[in-house]
């Protein structure tokens, strides 16, 4: 399972680079949401992905998954979500400004030769 | 007194002139400064009888952890430079005052001149290499700064620039073969340094540190090809001409030669290099002087040629050091250093006398120059004689020191060492540069001074100048007529000076102006009359300049490098800077691509899992449709389209959590999902309706090839890390002690408020920063000094 799980975490990571080399904003943020994907199931393989109980405590001798890759997860994809919010408020306004969406544009003035 | 105090005072006075210039209209600011180098040379004066006894070493502690100390050894080279600096500073200051209107920035002209003074100071009498180091940038720097006195002037910033760019160069260059120096015998301290003088020679580094301090000198001292820098210097100030770039400055690499010559004189680089390097240097500038229209020009291309000549001795000298030929190297060094002397003599009156003829006629170009020798006769007296001993004629004391080289060059040809052909081309070099400097020395007298038919057309109606300005130069004169009449009267300082450089004690023969009729003698008159001759016809052979191809005059090969290079770095900058945003990222992610390939092939890593988790059929599926909908996002042509794809990657990213037993990493993700589509979709409408770009062929290429081997780069890491776990969790002790310790029975909640408490806080730190960016992007809206409407909506 862990095996298949990193490979997906591949794809996902090749997919993301591949949308963020290319030229449209909205691609590019889609193209950084799932790299996050990946990297959050990457975390989440770090710990174990046998069959245990969840991390809630029953007491007893239970044997439970690891909580400390789900906490991690967890703040991991809050800020995520805070950064894309960002960013996608960012490209609209930045549409919105210069009219175009397209980062070959995108092109700071050069010093003066 | 002690002398360190002397040697810092030009720096600590340094900072007065501002102050005295700003509040003391009434009297011109360089009688102040004058104080400083006067009561300097009364200080030197009176220490030469115990320095010619003995040396004067003195140390006193500044950084001692790092070895930067004042370290002062005051020998007899040390001592012949400070009067040097010291009496020909006063005589400098003194004329400025007469040269310099009292309108001109002064607080600044004489800051910038005590800097250089106490620099110049600083270096000769440091026996630490680095504050000799220290002291020597110092003087680049004070010198750059003198060039550019009149900074509204493109010429000045120009020459300002060329001067510190070489300088500087060199001065980096020394650096470095001082510390292989350091570096070598673990002292920062010269004498010390000398006293290992085997270790060093069986160093391996001992010839790049050769080759460094070679590069440092020939720059410093306007060497061939350095020598560039200073003819454009002479756009500085005539008093700055006269003691930084005839009498002082650049004379520094000759004193670095001279200091170092005992170390180095072993090695057959350092001894040829110098030789053919002083005299090739002395023979171009020569032939070069002849054909400049500007006065200033002409004493410049002199200054470099006789820095020839005095380089060209010193390495006779280390040539004959190295041989063991005595008598040979002692005269070569005595007449190094005796020229150093009369060239500081004659050559700091020239300036102030071509100085003085600027001043007064409001020209320095010889076309327009003529006839002066009536209007200005004490100015034409002067120059008549300093001219006369640059020349070498006879009774002058330069003709004393030109015997002292021929002499010597005459005899290094006799050298085991040197071959025939090697000796006609130095005598070639010898004959021919001392030929030239006759000629070009009277041709200043001849087109100044000689009336002839055609019409001066100064700027200023010519009139003499007035005694107190012709003062300094009067006194540099008489001082070079006295070291003619009783040349002898100076041996125990030359002597001293000798001894220091050659670090054993000598004694010095009587110097005569007459050695009888001998092969130096029969040359001089040789010159005398060939350069006459070629004078008086000068203006038939003079078109001959003409013939040297514009393209490889060394200024402009220098100017096309400068050039070149500021292009090339801009191009390197614009295809690397202002490139697309694409290529930033596609070379960061190459960078890792490479640097994690080389570190694979480097270790070698083992793929292994011990226990891993069975497939089951429900995740299967889910990781089908993520891998279907993350190829739909990768074709997909709407806009739509893939952010519905985005969102079912998530939900079914939210299903996987669910089976491996993260309930609120499921909850989470899910609402977090649905919240993030919302968005998308808000921004859906106000987005371009065009969602691609198409891309050219090659950088799709490209693309598809650095993402697919950073996804497979990302999943070997992973793999390998996975395989390679050799700790077991910590997390037992928080499944353990959840409920005893935190009172919770949900171990992800209570790590993420109780035990890690403070990630959640920040966590939520960017979340409000987030909301806040979000609400100003909107907002706020300010272009260019008007303010937007939809800030008052």
């Amino acid at each position: 399972m862990e095996i298949l799980i990193i490979i997906l975490s591949g794809i996902l990571v090749a997919a993301g680079v591949y949308l963020i080399l290319s030229k449209s904003l909205l691609r590019i943020i889609i193209g950084s949401s799932i790299i996050s994907h990946a990297v959050n199931l990457l975390l989440l393989t770090s710990g174990t992905l046998k069959n245990a109980a969840s991390p809630i405590f029953t007491g007893g001798n239970k044997q439970y998954v690891d909580p400390i890759p789900q906490a991690l997860i967890l703040t991991a994809i809050v800020i995520s979500f805070a950064v894309t919010a960002f960013f996608l408020v960012l490209a609209f306004r930045s549409y919105k400004e210069l009219g175009t969406d397209n980062v070959a544009d995108y092109k700071g003035v050069p010093d003066d030769e | 007194m002690s002398i360190l105090l002397i040697v810092l005072l030009p720096l600590i006075a340094s900072l007065l002139p501002g102050i005295l210039s700003k509040y003391v209209k009434g009297i011109h600011t360089g009688y102040f400064v004058l104080i400083v180098p006067v009561i300097a040379s009364f200080y030197f004066i009176s220490l030469i009888q115990s320095v010619l006894s003995a040396p004067i070493i003195k140390h006193y502690s500044w950084m001692p952890s790092i070895g930067l100390n004042f370290d002062i050894r005051l020998d007899g080279l040390a001592l012949l430079f400070t009067l040097l600096i010291s009496i020909i500073g006063s005589l400098v200051v003194f004329y400025s005052i007469h040269y310099l209107h009292k309108d001109e920035a002064l607080g600044r002209f004489y800051t910038y001149l005590l800097l250089f003074m106490g620099a110049m100071f600083g270096v000769v009498t440091s026996n630490n290499v680095l504050s000799l180091y220290l002291f020597w940038e110092l003087t680049s720097i004070s010198s750059f700064l003198l060039i550019s006195f009149w900074y509204h002037k493109q010429k000045s910033t120009d020459g300002a620039l060329k001067s510190m760019l070489i300088t500087v160069f060199g001065g980096l260059m020394m650096l470095g073969g001082l510390s292989i120096l350091i570096g070598i015998t673990g002292t920062p301290v010269i004498s010390e340094i000398m006293a290992q003088a085997t270790k060093i020679h069986a160093h391996p580094l001992f010839m790049l540190a050769v080759v460094l301090i070679l590069l440092a000198a020939f720059t410093k001292s306007a060497q061939f090809p350095f020598h560039i820098w200073l003819p454009d210097a002479m756009e500085a100030p005539t008093p700055v001409s006269a003691y930084l770039h005839s009498a002082t400055m650049v004379k520094a690499g000759i004193y670095l030669i001279a200091r170092f010559t005992p170390l180095f004189a072993v090695s057959n680089v350092w001894t040829y290099a110098i030789v053919i390097v002083g005299l090739f240097t002395m023979c171009f500038a020569s032939i070069k002087a002849v054909n400049q229209i500007d006065l200033k020009g002409i004493l410049a291309f002199s200054t470099v040629s006789q820095l020839g000549l005095i380089m060209s001795l010193l390495g006779i000298g280390s040539l004959s050091f190295k041989a063991g030929h005595e008598t040979l190297y002692y005269i070569a060094v005595t007449a190094a250093v005796f020229h150093i002397l009369n060239h500081a003599s004659f050559k700091g009156a020239l300036f102030m006398l071509v100085g003085i003829i600027d001043h007064e006629t409001g020209t320095r170009n010889i076309h327009k120059l003529n006839g002066l020798m009536f209007i200005m006769p004490i100015t034409f007296t002067l120059t008549t004689l300093g001219v006369l001993s640059m020349a070498g004629v006879p009774p002058f004391n330069g003709f004393i020191s030109k015997e002292m080289f021929l002499e010597s060059v005459l005899l290094s040809t006799e050298h085991p060492m040197i071959n025939t052909i090697v000796s006609s081309f130095i005598l070639t070099l010898m004959f021919v540069g001392s030929l030239f400097t006759f000629i070009y020395s009277l041709k200043i007298i001849k087109d100044v001074f000689i009336p002839n038919n055609i019409k001066n057309n100064s700027e200023k109606k010519p009139h003499e100048a007035p005694v107190l300005f012709l003062l300094s130069p009067i006194i540099l004169i008489c001082v070079m007529l006295f070291i003619s009449v009783f040349p002898d009267m100076f041996r125990p300082l030359l002597q001293s000076a000798t001894s220091a450089i050659v670090s054993n004690n000598i004694t010095l023969n009587h110097i005569h102006h007459f050695h009888g009729v001998n092969t130096p003698l029969i040359v001089t008159i040789a010159i005398i009359v060939i350069g006459s001759a070629l004078l008086y016809f000068i203006s038939k052979w003079q078109n001959v300049y003409q013939l040297w191809p514009e393209q490889l005059k060394l200024n402009n090969l220098y100017n096309f490098a400068l050039d070149q290079s500021q292009k090339l770095s801009f191009e390197i900058n614009r295809r690397l800077v202002y490139h697309s945003i694409r290529f930033s990222i596609a070379s960061i992610f190459s960078t890792l691509l490479i640097i994690t390939v080389y570190v694979f092939l480097k270790t070698d890593l083992s793929i292994y899992f011990e226990s891993i988790a069975n497939i089951r059929l429900y995740e299967l599926i889910l990781i089908l449709i993520i891998v279907i909908a993350t190829i739909m996002i990768l074709k997909a042509q709407s806009r739509l389209f893939s952010i519905i794809m985005l969102s079912a990657i998530g939900y079914s990213i939210a299903l996987l959590f669910v089976f491996f037993k993260a309930p609120d990493l499921a909850l989470t993700q899910l609402s977090i999902e649905t919240i993030s589509t919302a968005l998308f979709l808000m921004c859906f409408y106000h987005m371009p309706k065009k969602y691609r770009h198409a891309e050219e062929k090659k950088f799709k290429f490209t693309n598809v090839l650095i993402a697919l081997s950073t996804g497979v780069i990302v999943s070997l890491i992973a793999l390998v890390s996975y395989s390679n776990k050799h700790f077991t969790s910590i997390s037992e002790y928080y499944i353990k002690n959840v409920y005893d310790l935190a009172a919770g029975k949900n171990m992800v909640n209570v790590i993420l408020v109780d035990f890690r408490g403070f990630d959640t806080l920040f966590e939520s730190s960017v979340l409000a920063i987030a909301g806040i960016g979000i609400y100003t992007l909107i907002r706020l809206r300010k272009t260019r000094g008007e303010q937007n409407e939809e800030t008052t909506r």
